[in-house]
């Protein structure tokens, strides 16, 4: 099978705590530390997965800049087999849907039985996957927690509410976005990365796919956000402040009153 | 301004309480206007459904198919499209279905998306200003949306205040043979229930509760160890169940268990809304966190900023000192 995981570079919150700048218009933007988008870990692991079950290759996209190559070569460590990225400065300011349609004009130049995404990405929209199989006219799946490759379909589950699951088969192909915790994936080291490193990895602009303004990048965005802030606190909680021995008598008191502890 | 309509959850003939934050999202939009509910399903638990929604909505449409029967978000969107006139605003719920459904649907109805929307700060014919979350909820962003061509926006649950509404006598329109031949290529086959745990969480009156704070799996015994101490359970957020540090069945949130203590300690938990949708009935909250910004601080009673790597050893030990 010839999978097709489509992944991002984004800030990672578990090296940055995300501040607003001093300007209070956008996030704080020096020194972030970026990474791939960990749900994007889980897709291609599972990618990985199933085509050592039933072979086939993984490749891994990505929609950005030089930066951005990072990550593929991040990926092509885990065991993809070949990173792409397309780039074009008429890209920069694309909403979900121009970063779909890019990707949907990468897809139609070559040939994948199965397309993969991470669950979301750092804004939380998860949005690309959904847009993507639409454009593609391809059938989608959210939230997929375990895939079973079958003749010409899949069976798949998916995460809904309460901890249950969804069971459904799906017609390849087909787009899913993947859950985290579907898998556990591989822990990737220094000298996974090294050996990636010098791998070329083919660029694709604007012109190749057939992708301008018009469809793509900031002017075509229907959606535009306008900055961050951070919304007032509101009530938000009762800080506890002193030595950790005051702090932890206090929250003794509180927890007794409060019918925690007897 | 466009045509708004709701999209309205239901299970087993029962409206979900999202078909009135929606209407309040609507209202947020366009005062003027009175929205229309579009209910998809098939049999007497569809039809139940429309005549409920008749006291809250001036309008039901009501799109019928045996194929409808269970909500497949695949053979919905097919026949919202065939449905819905080119160039509304239609709102759903940001749950599991919606994120299902609904990017696909704005592609299909060649309309914006915009997805979790936690506030609406108005519109005109042309464009629309929405808030969202970005960053697990640490930052807020202001969105402008252009709505020339229409909408799909999904609403972050519980985020819009349900109106007191006057009631409506509404009309349900049959809009079934509008919705024309519905194919799956995805097909629904069985919902599985999730496998029970050790322990079950939603019997413990007090809750020890982890998130990605906890740094890995060794640490769980710190937690354990305060649990015993107060005589609680632990608990834990996504991403502790996500890493195989603790099983699915402890795991509070949307997608896990609904718990109702009357004491929940957040340790090293960031506050994903996901998160939150998990803990009803109002709770003494305490948040133990290292991060001073992290959003769980905006929901609990009491917070204390410490690493809970440290926190809780000093807190046990106190405990049973006494």
């Amino acid at each position: 099978m010839e999978i097709l995981v489509c992944a991002r570079r984004v800030p990672d919150t578990s090296e940055n705590e995300i501040e607003m700048n001093s300007a209070g218009n956008d996030i704080e933007r020096d020194d972030l530390v970026y990474s791939v988008n960990e749900p994007d870990n889980y897709a291609v692991e599972e990618a990985l997965e199933i085509v050592e079950r039933t072979g086939g290759t993984v490749t891994v996209v990505t929609v950005g800049g030089d930066d951005d190559e990072e990550i593929l070569r991040r990926e092509m460590a885990m065991g993809a087999k070949q990173g792409v990225l397309l780039s074009d400065d008429a890209f920069e300011g694309s909403d979900g849907r121009g970063i779909a349609t890019i990707l949907a004009a990468f897809v139609k130049k070559g040939h994948y039985d199965l397309i993969l995404t991470g669950v979301q990405a750092e804004d939380g929209a998860a949005q690309v996957g959904g847009m993507l199989a639409a454009l593609l006219d391809y059938p989608f799946a959210s939230l997929v927690n375990s895939i079973e490759v079958q003749q010409g379909k899949l069976k798949i589950s998916r995460e809904i509410e309460g901890g249950n699951k969804e069971i459904n088969e799906i017609d390849l192909p087909c787009v899913l976005s993947i859950q985290t915790g579907i898998n556990e994936p591989r822990y990737v080291g220094m000298r996974g990365i090294r050996q990636v490193a010098s791998v070329p990895i083919p660029t694709f602009d604007g012109p190749y796919l057939g992708v301008n303004g018009d469809k793509a990048g900031l002017a075509a965005a229907k959606v535009k956000r306008l900055d961050y802030f951070v919304p007032p606190l509101g009530k938000g909680a009762e800080m506890l402040e002193g030595s950790t021995a005051e702090i932890v008598d206090k929250l003794i008191d509180l927890l007794k009153a409060k019918g925690g502890l007897n | 301004m466009a045509r708004i309509f709701a999209y309205i959850i239901h299970k087993s003939g029962v409206a979900d309480d999202s078909a009135a934050e929606l209407a309040a999202a609507a209202k947020k939009i366009d005062a003027a206007q009175s929205p229309a509910a579009v209910v998809t399903g098939w049999g007497t638990d569809c039809d139940a459904v429309c005549e409920s929604l008749r006291a809250s909505f001036d309008e039901v449409w009501k799109i019928a198919n045996e194929s409808l029967a269970y909500p497949n978000a695949e053979l919905v969107r097919q026949a919202l499209k065939n449905v819905l006139p080119a160039g509304c605003i239609v709102l759903v719920p940001h749950s599991h279905f919606g994120t299902d459904l609904s990017p696909g649907l704005s592609i299909q109805m060649n309309s914006a998306y915009v997805p979790d929307a936690t506030d609406i700060e108005g519109a005109d014919g042309i464009a629309m200003r929405l808030v969202r979350q970005e960053f697990g909820g640490q930052v807020s962003a202001h969105v402008r949306c252009d709505i020339s061509s229409g909408a799909v926006i999904t609403i972050r649950p519980g985020a819009f205040k349900p109106l007191a509404s006057a009631p409506a006598s509404g009309v349900v329109v049959d809009k079934s043979a509008a919705a024309g031949a519905l194919t799956a290529r995805r097909r629904y086959l069985e919902t599985m229930a999730p496998e029970t745990g050790d322990v079950d969480i939603t019997k413990y009156p007090v809750l020890v509760s982890i998130g990605r704070g906890i740094g890995e799996q060794e640490n769980v015994a710190l937690a354990q160890d305060l649990a015993d101490a107060l005589g609680a359970a632990v608990s834990c957020s996504r991403p502790v169940v996500d890493a195989k540090w603790m099983e699915k069945s402890r795991q509070v949130g949307s997608s896990g268990q609904t718990v109702k203590p009357k004491v929940y300690l957040a340790c090293g938990i960031s506050g994903s809304f996901q998160h939150l949708a998990g803990i009803k009935g109002n709770p003494f909250m305490v948040a133990i966190n290292k991060n001073p910004k992290a959003p769980i601080f905006r929901v609990a009673d009491v917070g204390i900023t410490a690493d809970i790597l440290e926190f809780l050893p000093e807190l046990t030990a106190r405990i049973r000192e006494k």
